[in-house]
């Protein structure tokens, strides 16, 4: 299989980008929070567009969780 | 009227089986379980192909409940085929439309179009309730002198152990036995003869309870399939809304798993939900109320050496894609024509396990929609309610979530790209069913007379040819001109070889005489493969 989930560094100032997905999240209730990012990912997966690049991503998510 | 608290549209006659005043019986080449829709279509398609036709069903009616009422168009072609498409079209109410709507807004969420194809003969979907499709396969079946219907008579045991079947059948005036070579099962979600068998189910259930009323209103409304999440009426939950003949209305309340079915059917119960979705104001009668829980699954294979299974005796989906009888339709409209080459000799047997190969794949694409849809519906977990929330509020906003909205994907042809059956494509075509896709339709002119493509195909195997050069060939052709919509659909110069249920066998350009014929010899399992 040809290797498409980009897992090297892609953003040019990584801590802007980290601190705004933190900051998105200020203020909010847990409840709110997952739903902020549920939507964060949806809007994410349609962008990204690419069936093979979004099943990797799941595939890299599940298998990197530390409980399991 | 009623009969064992099943309601009834039309009574029917029992007669006494002859076999009970005669000892000795002529065996039979096949028998049909069931008066379901399927098991009359079943039944309708080989006496149209002149065999000789027994059917046995365990109601004496045609039950009233409405049932199944979205017919999609692939299932108004099989209609057609059997000749009573129009009587259904004409009594039907014809929709394309469906609309989605989440929580207090008048506005929908997402909207889609049930036939993206237009110039189609038949429409997208037409609504009827089940007991009229039902009457009109016995009218036809009844027309036929072919045809026998057996009305009050239940298998209740079954030996396959010998070189025939012989089924045990209860009646009123007593059991009698009847011998058969080939069992066909189409007795419905409880099966019988799947139990008789020692057969089950593969799948899911899922745990979750809906409230169907139908109902008799005026109110002059679209004919449109509206589907509610969250509605103010039916507050974390759905509610969907659809239009049936004689001013009857479906009206579906998901109520939850743990609803007290018998309170949830009372008229005082009732009325709240009615008059939440269609206004305070609206007078209604009952006409149909029914609590039903449904599950995914199948009968891993449907071919049991002489016991062959279709229908909902076969495999079981949700209500939501409209996908029960509108898959057993083409189960019985593949099975029928393999049958009959069977019976005839012109055809070995095994030709009957590509039935089972199309149709239980054709199962597990419906499975799979109407699991998902049932997700969607239903989440399972509180994450996944989550992400079904979050796309019901970025549609409002994003196209890009649209789509994801599932209230149900509607039945549509499942085909079946790998059957042991179809001749791959050798080359590659710019456009055209493939082989294993159904065939469009599109309008023609034959004679001077505007016609439809599928209504025009010669019965049995034949070759749809679309381009100047004459085709030579021993099986019937349907030459049609590269023009118009034809052409569109199918490409120019352009020969398929279509089967009698309108799947492509093959294609080719400018095929030879003996491509056609190892193609055909493929398609009906004479190729010793
Ligand atoms: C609420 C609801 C909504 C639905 N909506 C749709 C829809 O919109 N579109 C759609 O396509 N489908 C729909 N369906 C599904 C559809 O109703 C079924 O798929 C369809 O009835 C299956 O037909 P069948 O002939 O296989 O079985 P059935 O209709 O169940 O018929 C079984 C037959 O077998 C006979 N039988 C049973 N046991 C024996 C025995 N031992 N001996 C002899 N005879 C026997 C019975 O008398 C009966 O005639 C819906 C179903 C429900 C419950």
């Amino acid at each position: 299989m040809t290797a498409s989930l980009n897992t090297s560094p892609n953003l040019d100032d990584c801590d802007k980008v980290y601190e705004a997905l933190i900051n998105a999240h200020n203020d909010l209730s847990d409840d709110e929070s997952s739903k902020l990012n549920a939507r964060l990912i949806l809007l994410l997966i349609n962008h990204i567009g690419d069936e093979d690049v979004i099943m990797e991503a799941i595939m890299a998510a599940k298998t990197t969780s530390k409980s399991v | 009227m009623s009969f064992d608290g099943i309601p009834v549209y039309k009574k029917k006659t029992y007669k006494k089986a002859p076999e009970l005043s005669r000892s000795s019986t002529k065996r039979r080449p096949f028998v049909v379980v069931g008066s379901g829709p399927i098991g009359l279509a079943l039944a309708l398609f080989m006496a149209k192909k002149g065999h000789e036709v027994l059917i046995l069903t365990a109601f004496d009616f045609i039950p009233a409940g409405s049932k199944g009422i979205c017919y999609s168009k692939e299932a108004l072609d099989i209609f057609d085929q059997l000749g009573i498409g129009k009587r259904i079209v004409d009594k039907g109410v014809i929709w394309n439309v469906g609309k989605v709507f989440w929580g207090d807004s008048p506005d929908p969420v997402y909207q889609f179009d049930m036939l993206p194809v237009k110039n189609q003969k038949n429409p997208g979907f037409v609504n009827i309730q089940q007991y009229y499709v039902e009457d009109y396969l016995v009218d036809a079946l009844e027309a036929m002198e072919n045809v026998e219907i057996r009305w009050g008579h239940a298998v209740t045991d079954l030996d396959v152990s010998g070189t025939y079947a012989r089924l045990n059948i209860h009646t009123e005036d007593g059991d009698y036995e009847l011998d058969t070579d080939y069992v066909l099962a189409c007795d419905g979600s409880k099966s019988t003869i799947r139990h008789l068998m020692g057969l089950d189910f593969e799948g899911r259930i899922f745990e979750d309870s809906f409230l169907i009323a139908d109902v008799k209103f005026k109110q002059s409304r679209p004919s449109e399939r509206w589907f509610w999440f969250d509605p103010p009426f039916n507050r974390g939950r759905t509610a969907l809304l659809h239009k049936q003949p004689d001013d009857i209305w479906r009206l579906d309340f998901q109520i939850g798993w743990d609803a007290d079915r018998e309170q949830a059917i009372k008229t005082e119960n009732l009325a709240p939900y009615i008059k939440g979705m269609l206004g305070d104001g609206v007078e209604y009668q009952e006409d149909w109320l029914s609590v039903y829980t449904f599950q995914c699954r199948r009968m891993k294979n449907f071919v049991h050496g002489r016991v062959i299974f279709a229908g909902d005796a076969a495999h079981q989906v949700s209500p939501f894609g409209a996908r029960g009888a509108n898959s057993g339709l083409p189960d019985v409209q593949n099975l029928s024509w393999k049958l009959d080459l069977v019976l005839r000799g012109d055809a070995p047997k095994s030709l009957l396990q590509s039935y089972d190969i199309e149709r239980t794949r054709g199962a597990d694409e419906n499975i799979l929609n109407s699991s998902r849809s049932t997700d969607f519906i239903t989440p399972k977990s509180k994450n996944s309610t989550l992400f079904r929330d979050a796309v019901l509020e970025l549609a409002s906003e994003y196209e890009f979530a649209r789509p994801l909205v599932n209230s149900g994907r509607l039945s549509a042809p499942t085909p079946c790209y790998d059957s042991p059956i179809a001749t791959m494509d050798e080359e590659e075509f710019p456009c055209g069913p493939r082989p294993g896709d159904i065939c469009p339709d599109a309008p023609i002119e034959r004679d001077g007379k505007a016609a439809w493509l599928l209504e025009s195909l010669p019965d049995g195997f034949c070759l749809l040819h679309i381009g100047e050069q004459e085709l030579a060939s021993d099986l019937p052709v349907l030459a049609l001109p590269c023009e118009g919509l034809v052409a569109e659909r199918y490409g120019s110069n352009m020969s398929y070889l279509v089967r009698p249920d309108n799947i492509v066998a093959a294609r080719w350009r400018n095929p030879e005489p003996k491509q056609i014929m190892q193609a055909y010899a493929k398609a009906t399992a004479q190729d010793g493969a």
